[in-house]
């Protein structure tokens, strides 16, 4: 039997059983995602290995549609982590969810399995009516999973963007795939040709591709849902949608691309555009945010920012005839959006065990935590030096990648080229630059210092089905880096006009061997100075000479990013709260400051109060009697059953 | 490549950095009207604090033990990287600078970690500024190499180095200039010096890098200031293979003793900037670069 059937059969069948099963849930739910998981990522690496794609066809009742799956190359690169991921935070969900209330497990285990075979289902169909319902059943299914905490009213409003934004994407999607479909007749991925199409045809469809694939991607200015539903969803389900379903939005674009094979020039610098917005919006605002997983939420923004940037910067050498520059790009990009998604599952499941140990997800409130969940600790550690791209670790390799791809068209490129690698070069060292104190104050603030709360005190490592996932995930960061050459030159021949030439791969491998006795070297050092060193003295830290030091008398998450957000202050708009203390006896003083996204205060919510204005006169319509909307019905029937006979 | 004279280069650098932060407070003395410490000074630092006992706070954990040693690790990494006027470095690939400033940042990530390991306001203050400083710097940085391989044609820093020598006219030298002022000014943010940050401050809210090895002590302090010390030798030597890349390694090595001093010169002659002034000076560093690749766009069509 089919594999992919088989792994379908397996999801489904498990959704449906969780869902009668209630109380076992919470140990069958995890092993159905794991035992469906397994043999389609068996399958999903050997496709990306041996680059040879699997095709399964089947007719379906459904009008235009197609049961048609299948698995190449591009697919297969997003269906690994996505299975990875999807299983680790699975297992992880059985211990997370250890106390939660019976009653609602049957349920949110069976939107997870839902979620997790919809996910692939997205990328794996090659019709678009099959993509539209997996798309819908993505969506539907991490929206219930959302509302697990439903009675609090913050998540109740995270929900309802979430769902509104995702259908506003949908909308697009649905107008995308019309427009594709209108000339060949068929729905089916492979029926398309879209060489002959006129100019204006072309561009809309892009745009309704962007636009649809950007809002579930989290791309600046349509990320707003992200920052509000990743932090309200259990911290599993920030892993999932964070690290993987977010890149179904890339996955979408990158076939988009591919579907409409001759893009024009300015698509590529929109591209660009967005890209570089993305990644320094998501930054700044990932360092403004005092909520753990707000800040990895906007982080997400700023990497799906950085993978559309390489896909943009890929798109226009490949336009001016520059296949090598074009090669590495979207190598980056592709290396990028794998390990993205190990690394920031990792930071979510890591600031869940935090929350769950804590109870707090106040990054002021925390402190010391590396003492008390050492192991939660150090796959903080190895995460966060991972997502800032410090060598020797993965985030470094995708960072090399894009730099060098910028750097070849700075060099060797004329006109357009040129330009766009000193963009990509100036804004991936500030990108990166801010990515790196906004990361040393999320690991610092959280896991160094002194606990700043009683709750912070009593903190512990959690039990072995969340410790397991963590310490996997973080391996996995370790291993992708050793791994790098080789899996970066298979990355390289998975869009078309790829492979490694120009001397690229050699190069790949000396900075392969450098870091290597790079951290041998460093390794070597620490081990010596740990063997070899004096005693030690163990003092209090120094409190000016204060007698009575308190942990509030450290820095805070807010005062570590101060320098970044009053240089960028016309980006970030905060709005503060200030009673300066006054008079010869001051007595009362108090400060509170709330960062707003911008995108949401000047173009959101202005354009939502308007749209309320037009969208009240309709509203007659909605007069709530039954049996008018019901002859509604018949007649609409009537309507198209004439319009058929004719 | 790795070979005898580029070993020997590293080689030097290692041993002759301390010698630099030595003779920049020796210049401060005299044009101050003292005697000064004798250059050697930093040496005799370094022994003082290996021999001294571990002073590590209670509140820290293994990453302020382990951050000293691997951030030394990473400078010297990088000492590797870089060429020495027409010598190459002792490893040389295509994109070795984005391994270099990788590992100049993972230096400064470990000193940053460190700082706020000790829960020390002050250090985490230090940490705070430093991090915050060095991401505006970073666009200068990458914006003058992008024009160092415009102008040369080469993706190694060795093959960028060795191209400048050429073509080192009247016709290229305006935007070359530009980019050396780029470096220079980002020399000086990066090395912790005077106008970005003053190593002689004595108050705490005014300092950067100062604080941010406040709870350092003993053979960590050692690491930290050798660190330091590699970093500020690395520097220069880029600066150097920008200004006299025709050179061979000795007048290389006249030029560091020269920088060293003409930062001690700009030390003694202008104050350090308000801290709220740092950032449009970084900012600038960054345009100067980009008006340098402009230039430079121009002569290489």
């Amino acid at each position: 039997m089919n594999v992919m059937l088989l792994s379908l059969a397996v999801w489904s069948c498990g959704a449906l059983i969780c869902l009668a099963a209630r109380r076992g849930a919470a140990l069958l739910g995890p092993l159905f995602v794991v035992g469906g998981a397994m043999p389609l990522l068996v399958q999903s690496l050997q496709v990306l290995f041996s680059g040879q794609s699997v095709v399964l066809w089947m007719p379906w009742q459904v009008p235009f549609g197609s049961f048609c799956v299948g698995m190449d190359a591009l697919s297969a690169v997003f269906s690994a982590p996505l299975l990875i991921v999807s299983a680790l935070s699975a297992v992880y969900g059985s211990g997370y969810l250890r106390k939660a209330p019976p009653a609602a497990l049957g349920f949110h285990w069976f939107c997870f399995l839902l979620l997790t075979m919809s996910m692939w289902l997205v990328l794996a169909a090659r019709n678009a009516v099959l993509f539209l319902v997996a798309w819908e059943g993505m969506a539907l299914s991490s929206f219930f999973l959302v509302l697990f905490d439903g009675r609090e009213r913050h998540v109740r409003h995270a929900g309802w963007l979430y769902l509104t934004a995702g259908h506003l994407g949908a909308a697009c999607l649905i107008a995308f795939f019309a427009l594709l479909g209108r000339g060949s007749g068929s729905m089916d991925f492979a029926a398309w040709d879209t060489a002959g199409w006129a100019p204006g045809v072309r561009h809309a469809t892009f745009l309704l591709a962007l636009a649809g694939f950007g809002v579930k991607a989290g791309l600046v200015p349509w990320h707003v849902w992200l920052p509000e539903a990743h932090p309200a969803a259990p911290s599993h389900v920030s892993a999932v949608m964070s690290g993987v379903m977010i890149k179904t939005g890339i996955y979408g674009l990158l076939r988009a691309l591919e579907i409409l094979a001759v893009p024009a020039v300015w698509w590529s610098w929109l591209l660009m555009g967005v890209g570089l917005f993305s990644g320094l919006l998501g930054v700044l605002l990932a360092g403004m945010q005092a909520d753990t997983k707000r800040v990895l939420a906007y982080s997400s923004v700023e990497n799906v920012g950085l993978i559309t940037l390489a896909v943009g910067l890929g798109l226009l050498a490949r336009h001016c005839g520059q296949p090598v520059i074009a090669a590495l790009a979207f190598t980056a990009a592709l290396w990028h959006a794998f390990n993205h998604a190990l690394f920031k599952s990792l930071l979510f499941l890591v600031a869940g065990a935090v929350a769950q140990a804590t109870r707090l997800r106040t990054m002021d409130r925390l402190g010391g935590l590396l003492r008390r969940m050492p192991i939660t600790g150090a796959a903080g550690l190895i995460g966060a030096t991972a997502i800032v791209g410090l060598p020797p670790l993965n985030g470094f390799v995708g960072e090399y990648l894009l730099l060098a791809a910028a750097m070849r068209s700075v060099t060797i490129g004329a006109g357009m080229p040129v330009l766009a690698g000193l963009a990509v070069l100036g804004g991936l060292a500030l990108i990166g630059g801010i990515a790196a104190v906004c990361f040393a104050r999320f690991f610092g603030i959280v896991f160094l210092g002194e606990a700043r709360s009683s709750e912070a005190v009593a903190a512990n490592d959690p039990p072995v089905p969340m410790r397991w996932p963590i310490a996997t995930l973080a391996l996995l960061c370790l291993g992708m880096a050793a791994i790098a050459p080789a899996f970066a030159g298979r990355l390289a021949n998975v869009l078309p006009g790829g492979a490694w030439l120009g001397g690229v791969e050699k190069a790949i491998w000396h900075v392969w061997a450098f870091l290597l006795g790079g951290s041998a070297l460093a390794g070597g050092m620490v081990v010596w100075s740990a063997m070899h060193g004096r005693p030690v003295v163990r003092p209090a830290t120094w409190g000016c000479g204060y007698a009575a030091p308190t942990p509030r008398m450290q820095y805070t998450a807010a005062s570590f990013f101060e320098p970044l957000s009053r240089f960028f202050e016309d980006l970030l708009p905060v709005r503060k709260k200030e009673v300066l203390p006054a008079g010869l006896f001051p007595h009362r003083a108090a400060w509170r400051a709330r960062v707003t996204d911008v995108v949401m205060a000047r173009l959101y919510q202005p354009l939502a109060k308007w749209l309320d204005w037009i969208l009240a006169k309709p509203r007659r319509l909605q007069h709530g009697r039954l049996h008018l909307y019901l002859l509604g019905i018949v007649l609409a029937l009537f309507a198209l059953m004439i319009w058929k006979l004719e | 490549m790795p070979s005898l004279g580029t070993g020997l280069n590293v080689l030097i650098g290692l041993a002759a950095a301390p010698l630099l932060p030595g003779i920049i407070a020796r210049v401060k003395a005299m044009v101050a009207g003292r005697r000064g410490p004798p250059p050697l000074q930093g040496y005799y630092d370094l022994i003082r604090l290996l021999h001294k006992d571990h002073l590590r706070s209670r509140t820290a954990t293994w990453v302020f033990g382990g951050a000293p040693a691997v951030g030394l690790a990473a400078v010297v990494c990088g000492l590797l990287l870089m060429p020495v006027g027409r010598q190459p470095a002792f490893f040389s690939f295509e994109g070795d600078w984005m391994v270099l400033l990788g590992c100049l940042a993972l230096a400064r990530w470990c000193a940053i970690l460190a700082a706020l390991d000790t829960g020390s306001g002050f250090a985490a203050m230090g940490a705070s500024r430093d991090a915050c400083f060095s991401a505006l710097a970073e666009p200068a940085l990458f914006i003058l190499l992008a024009g160092l391989a415009r102008q040369t044609g080469e993706l190694s820093l060795s093959g960028m180095v060795a191209g400048l020598a050429p073509s080192a006219g009247l016709t290229d030298a305006p935007g070359l200039a530009l980019l050396a002022a780029a470096l220079g000014l980002a020399l000086l943010a990066e090395n912790a010096r005077i106008p970005v940050d003053d190593p002689n401050t004595h108050l705490e809210l005014t300092m950067i890098h100062e604080a941010l090895v406040l709870e350092q002590a003993g053979p960590d302090l050692a690491l930290m200031l050798y660190g330091a010390a590699l970093k500020l030798w690395l520097f220069g030597l880029l600066l150097m293979n920008l200004l006299v890349a025709f050179a061979d390694s000795f007048a290389v090595w006249c030029g560091m003793i020269l920088m060293a001093a003409g930062i001690g010169v700009v030390e003694s002659a202008m104050a350090r900037l308000r801290l709220l002034k740092v950032p449009p000076l970084l900012v600038g560093a960054a345009a100067l670069a980009a008006l340098g690749f402009a230039l430079i766009w121009r002569t290489t069509p």
